[in-house]
């Protein structure tokens, strides 16, 4: 008896370790190999130029372009996300509190919107660019893409929210504080690490998806200047660049990842200092 | 101006006027849940001023009853609630006074500590902020005072701004009920507030409900009968949702009437 157990708690941690650092050597190697195969791209003009005539054909220029472009798309997108976001998760967690069934059918339809593959997205904001005259542009790739994620900020940040123990609201009501006092000064502040956690999840898809962007934001070799410009995307400059049958056009690809990689792990180190500096001074 | 000094000064003395004996009576009450019901007609005035003991085996609704009276049954769309509870002649149950003025005229301090997420400081101002204060120097005067209050200040001056969850857990629940008082109740309830806490800290707890009743009426929810015995100035007993015996410690804990009072006095710690 005794040592059955012995050999099942080592047998399942040996398994369970294994899965955890197979996953970490993955993510490693994918990194890896993205860096590798762009590094001799990897130059600054990449960073600081934009694509000059001949840059498709491997002549010279940079994908600053698609930097820009996807930075704003990104921002913008997660801005109007969390706007909407935001409150909403809170609605979900305050307001709904006592409704248990219609807080479980809006999580439902929140967890079917955030399955919906991107490119039903691309194609529905596609549609609603026609319908309201636009073209592919800055402003019609935001919204596509802000469709796309704000359904990942309500769930991730209700899930947190969810956790938070009835005594917290229940001590917070009884000091006399409204409902809308309890979401913004309390449970927001309770819940601000998976704030945090669910802009990062919504920014890093944000950024890193091409097909919601492909019909709504337009591809072009210029840095938009105004919303109703079309914006060139990292993804999609991966994609064009990975198709070429140019070599050198390919390691661009690749470079044009890191780049994409870079950008999500410096956004994302930066939110997580910024969150254990705020949870310091208030929660722990 | 003058009028208005004058019509505050009167409504003051009204109040004072009506406060001045049972400053809760419960008419009654009756809490149902969706299939059963918690509370039966439950019928009680409780003391101003005096620390009233809610004693009883656990599941027998000292809880319910206790949120009942902050309406915190609110929260729980599965409870209704019935009856009249009167709180400084006001039915809470029926009145149109909105809801967080009527909470605070109540403390409450839970079976463990809530902090807010936020400074210890903070803890403090949150409630004298809601109750319309601004000014910075009033503020921290009152902080200062209530976290003297509950034997605080000497632990915490230095380190006001750090997070309330950095305090021990007797800490947080001193820091909780000076963040109650900081509201200004006239009422205190306390659900089993010792039982997350070491003897020590119970006992602290214990001495400032003594000296709190001065100015509060303390209603005091506990299972831990030799708590009630060295706390209570009036015992209510509390048996399956209903109140089967009131009176002084003295009559109920000498010569109980009932056979469940009887019973819970020998078998109950
Ligand atoms: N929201 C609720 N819905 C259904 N039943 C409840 C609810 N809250 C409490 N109860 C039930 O009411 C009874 C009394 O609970 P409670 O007031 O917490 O008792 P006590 O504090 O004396 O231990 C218990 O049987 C409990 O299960
Ligand atoms: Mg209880």
């Amino acid at each position: 008896m005794k040592r059955s157990k012995k050999t099942e708690e080592a047998v399942f941690k040996i398994l369970s370790g294994f899965a955890t650092y197979s996953l970490i050597v993955i993510l490693a190697f994918i990194i890896i190999v993205v860096f590798v195969k762009g590094f001799n791209a990897l130059t600054w003009e990449m960073v600081v130029k934009t694509p000059k005539g001949g840059y498709y054909y491997g002549g010279e220029g940079g994908v600053l372009n698609a930097i820009m472009g996807s930075l704003y798309i990104a921002f913008g997108a997660t801005i109007i996300a969390i706007i909407i976001g935001m409150p909403s998760a809170l609605y979900l967690n305050v307001y709904l509190l006592r409704h248990k069934k219609t807080q479980n059918t809006i999580r439902y339809i929140l967890d079917a919107l955030w399955g919906i593959p991107s490119i039903v997205y691309g194609a529905f904001g596609f549609t609603l660019m026609l319908y309201l005259g636009l073209n592919a542009s800055l402003l019609a790739g935001i919204l596509t893409v802000a469709l796309l994620i704000t359904p990942i900020i309500v769930r991730t940040f209700d899930e947190v929210l969810s956790t938070i123990p009835k005594g917290l609201h229940e001590a917070t009501l009884a000091l006399g504080s409204t409902r809308t006092e309890m979401a913004f000064k309390v449970m927001l502040k309770q819940g601000f690490s998976g704030f945090i956690t669910a802009v990062l999840l919504a920014f890093g898809r944000g950024i890193g998806d091409a097909a919601s962007v492909l019909f709504t934001a337009g591809y072009t070799d210029l840095i938009p200047v105004n919303i109703d410009e079309p914006a060139a995307t990292l993804p999609l400059a991966i994609f064009f660049q990975l198709g070429s049958p140019i070599p050198e056009v390919r390691e661009r690809a690749y470079a044009a990842g890191a780049i994409l990689t870079i950008i999500i792990l410096t956004v994302s180190l930066t939110a997580r200092l910024f969150s254990r500096q705020y949870s310091k001074s208030n929660i722990n | 101006m003058h009028t208005n000094e004058i019509s505050m000064l009167i409504n003051e003395q009204i109040e004072s006027i009506s406060t001045n004996h049972n400053i809760v009576k419960i008419n009654n009450l009756n809490v149902y849940a969706d299939s059963h019901q918690i509370l039966k007609n439950i019928n009680l005035t409780i003391p101003k001023n005096k620390i009233t003991v809610l004693l009883g085996p656990s599941g027998c609704g000292k809880t319910t009853l206790l949120k009942s009276m902050n309406k915190l049954t609110d929260l729980y769309k599965e409870l209704k609630v019935t009856g009249n509870i009167f709180i400084e002649d006001d039915d809470i149950l029926h009145t149109t006074k909105n809801v967080p003025s009527i909470r605070q005229k109540m403390g409450l301090l839970g079976q463990r500590p809530f902090p807010l997420p936020m400074s210890i400081y903070k803890n403090i101002s949150y409630g004298i902020k809601l109750k319309g204060i601004r000014d910075k120097k009033l503020i921290a005067f009152s902080v200062e005072k209530y976290l003297k209050e509950v034997g605080l200040w000497e632990e915490v001056k230095n380190r006001l701004n750090q997070p309330a969850t950095s305090l021990s857990i007797g800490q947080q629940q001193r820091l909780c009920l000076a963040r109650g008082l900081a509201v200004k109740p006239r009422i205190i309830l306390a659900d089993e507030p010792t039982s997350a806490l070491d003897p020590i800290s119970s006992k602290i707890i214990e001495n400032l409900f003594r000296s709190l009743k001065e100015h509060y009426t303390i209603i005091l929810v506990t299972h831990v009968l030799r708590q009630a015995v060295r706390l209570a100035d009036h015992v209510v007993f509390m048996y399956n949702g209903e109140v089967i015996e009131q009176g002084s410690p003295n009559t109920l804990f000498n010569t109980p009437k009932t056979q469940k009072l009887k019973e819970y006095l020998v078998d109950g710690n």
